[in-house]
């Protein structure tokens, strides 16, 4: 296994979340045999190249076909293979939605279908490559685990408890190159187990994929400004960790969520529906992109645009508490 | 082949059809279900590789229902293969019933996959196959189609791909029936021609009558093209063997009335 250290760490970072995915899914390929990795004709965007001239026998380009991929390789997994299928965010979670309904969802077949570059990574390429809404339909299917992986390092984590994990699952890949490093260390991740990656007494944020990092930066500047801001990397969006929001509930003021998604139907969403349920749980704010299509522009114009940096995020805190 | 055992399978499974259909006393899918009794007769009677003891057993082929809606024509053959008890096959569409109007995975009573989504049976069968031969196994996938279904798009990118895989170990059977859910598929949407269209796409194509049990075991078994999948275009009358449902889409999704039911059951003669 890829072993987390800072100089790796540092390394991943540069190379981004897409090529992270293919150097995960390469060193996952020396210890497990019955492993296949499925394309719709974006192998080499997802950073795939090096795995399939290494593994030939276990790579398949479906072609620009993304609900026969999802088919396939449910056909796959029913043999026993563990299949990890991926494509850009709207394509797999999309286009094949009703595919994955039925076969990972109703069938429950142990696929792993990943997303490259979910959220707003896509900048220029505009909302017909962004990943807005994905996570809000995918974690509204029966029998569906998802996932969105803080760092380059989560990303490792995430593939290989994936392929470990007998069952359907999502997995969401936001950011693009120089993406933040979160962990540097090794550090025990577990599927449904948030990770609280900071204390604090008087705010919660509650964030996942590249918001994790952001967060961290906002609670920083808070910090300074005498806010005391706990931070919990909420990777897996489903199952939620409710224990961690229990916590975070009798803890703190104000819940913040903060997610590279739509605030409907994402993290902020399932946050909120859980929390609806307890007796005075403290106020909540969503911090993510709004219900609409964007102008498109460079990744970090739009992060700064939707106040979705760490400064912004904890500019919207100071306002709110 | 034994023609007498299978024709008298296809027989029974009609009268079967129609007793579960009035006693379960509501709609279901009877046009389509007709249609295609010769195809599972054939195919459960002589051609699939099964062991009733064990569904489960790893080299048995693979048979999917990817036109979902044909369950009758899928659970009576299921029940005349010993896969099924009578018990099973008469809770069809009852509450919470493993038998409903579409299949639900469940391999114990033999149902490979869940269906009822159009145009999405092909690309798991692809997947079957292609991990058939990574595995080394000789068991084949056969997938059978409504002619209607071939409208949706995703059965022509597992087309596609199962001839680019040169999957010769799966055969896909289109059920063409000429009738969709609202009419006569050259009304609706013409998507005839599927001898060429089937070929284009790299399949080896066989068309056949397909009420005619011979004419099936020849596709199912012979015709075989290395490194081709093969299509079986399967000419039927929809609602076959009951004169008021043959070729009158009003029972695509219909009751039958005990009247009704005592009237088919007439023409039927001894099963």
């Amino acid at each position: 296994m890829l072993e987390i250290t800072p100089t790796n760490a540092r390394q991943w970072s540069r190379l981004g979340s897409r090529a992270m995915y293919g150097q995960a899914i390469l060193s996952l390929a020396e210890t497990k045999s019955n492993l296949m990795v499925l394309s719709a004709d974006l192998g080499n965007s997802s950073g795939l190249d090096r795995f399939r001239n290494a593994y030939q026998d276990k790579f398949m380009n479906v072609g620009i076909a993304e609900q026969n991929m999802i088919g396939v390789a449910s056909g796959l997994a029913k043999e026993g293979f563990v299949v990890f299928a991926s494509s850009f965010a709207p394509f797999v979670s999309m286009r094949a939605s009703e595919q994955i309904r039925m076969n990972l969802g109703y069938m429950n077949l142990n696929v792993k279908a990943v997303a490259i570059g979910s959220g707003i990574t896509m900048a220029y390429l505009g909302n017909s490559h962004y990943g807005l809404e994905d996570a809000a339909i995918m974690r509204s299917i029966p029998n569906m685990t998802v996932v969105c992986p803080a760092d380059c390092a989560e990303i490792i984590k995430t593939v290989y408890a994936a392929a470990d994990y007998d069952g359907p699952m999502y997995i969401r890949l936001t950011g693009g190159v120089n993406n933040p490093a979160v962990y540097k260390e090794d550090y025990s991740f577990e599927i449904g187990k948030a990770v609280t990656l900071r204390e604090g007494s008087d705010v919660t944020i509650i964030a996942n994929g590249t918001m994790v990092s952001e967060s961290l930066t906002a609670a920083n500047l808070l910090q300074e400004n005498g806010i005391s801001a706990a931070v919990i990397n909420m990777h897996t969006l489903k199952p939620l960790d409710l224990t961690a929001i229990d916590k975070a509930c009798s803890t703190s003021r104000l819940i913040v969520t903060v997610e590279e998604h739509s605030i409907t139907g994402g993290l902020g969403s399932a946050v909120a529906e859980y929390k609806s349920t307890k007796d005075r749980a403290p106020r909540q704010v969503l911090i993510g992109l709004p219900d609409e299509f964007l102008k498109a522009g460079e990744y970090r114009f739009m992060l700064n645009k939707y106040g979705l940096t760490g400064e912004l995020i904890a500019r919207k805190i100071t306002e709110e508490i | 082949m034994d023609i007498e055992k299978i024709s008298g399978m296809a027989r029974r499974m009609r009268k079967r059809i129609l007793d579960v259909s009035c006693s379960c006393n509501a709609s279901a899918h009877l046009g389509g279900g007709l249609s295609m009794v010769e195809i599972t007769a054939t195919l459960y009677g002589a051609v699939l590789k099964y062991d009733p003891k064990n569904p489960a057993w790893e080299e048995r082929d693979r048979f999917i229902l990817s036109k979902g809606h044909g369950v009758l024509g899928f659970y009576s053959a299921l029940l005349e293969a010993g896969i099924i008890s009578e018990e099973v096959f008469t809770t069809f569409q009852s509450n919470e019933s493993d038998l409903i109007a579409h299949p639900v995975m469940n391999i114990p009573l033999g149902i490979e996959s869940s269906n009822g989504s159009l145009g999405q049976g092909l690309s798991m069968g692809v997947g079957l196959a292609v991990a058939a031969k990574k595995k080394g196994m000789k068991h084949r996938i056969f997938v059978l189609l409504g002619n209607g279904e071939c409208n949706e798009g995703s059965v022509w990118e597992a087309a596609m791909s199962a001839s680019h895989y040169n999957l010769d170990n799966l055969t896909a059977i289109i059920d063409n029936n000429c009738y969709q859910s609202d009419g006569k598929s050259e009304s609706v949407m013409n998507c005839g021609g599927f001898e060429d269209k089937w070929k284009s796409f790299g399949w080896n194509v066989v068309s056949v009558d397909g009420h005619s049990i011979p004419e099936l075991y020849d596709a199912f078994t012979g015709h075989n093209e290395a490194g081709k999948p093969k299509a079986v275009i399967a000419h039927t009358v929809k609602g076959k063997g009951v004169s008021f449902m043959e070729n009158n889409n009003e029972w695509h999704h219909n009751r039958l009335t005990k009247t009704q039911y005592d009237q088919a059951i007439l023409e039927m003669g001894e099963v």
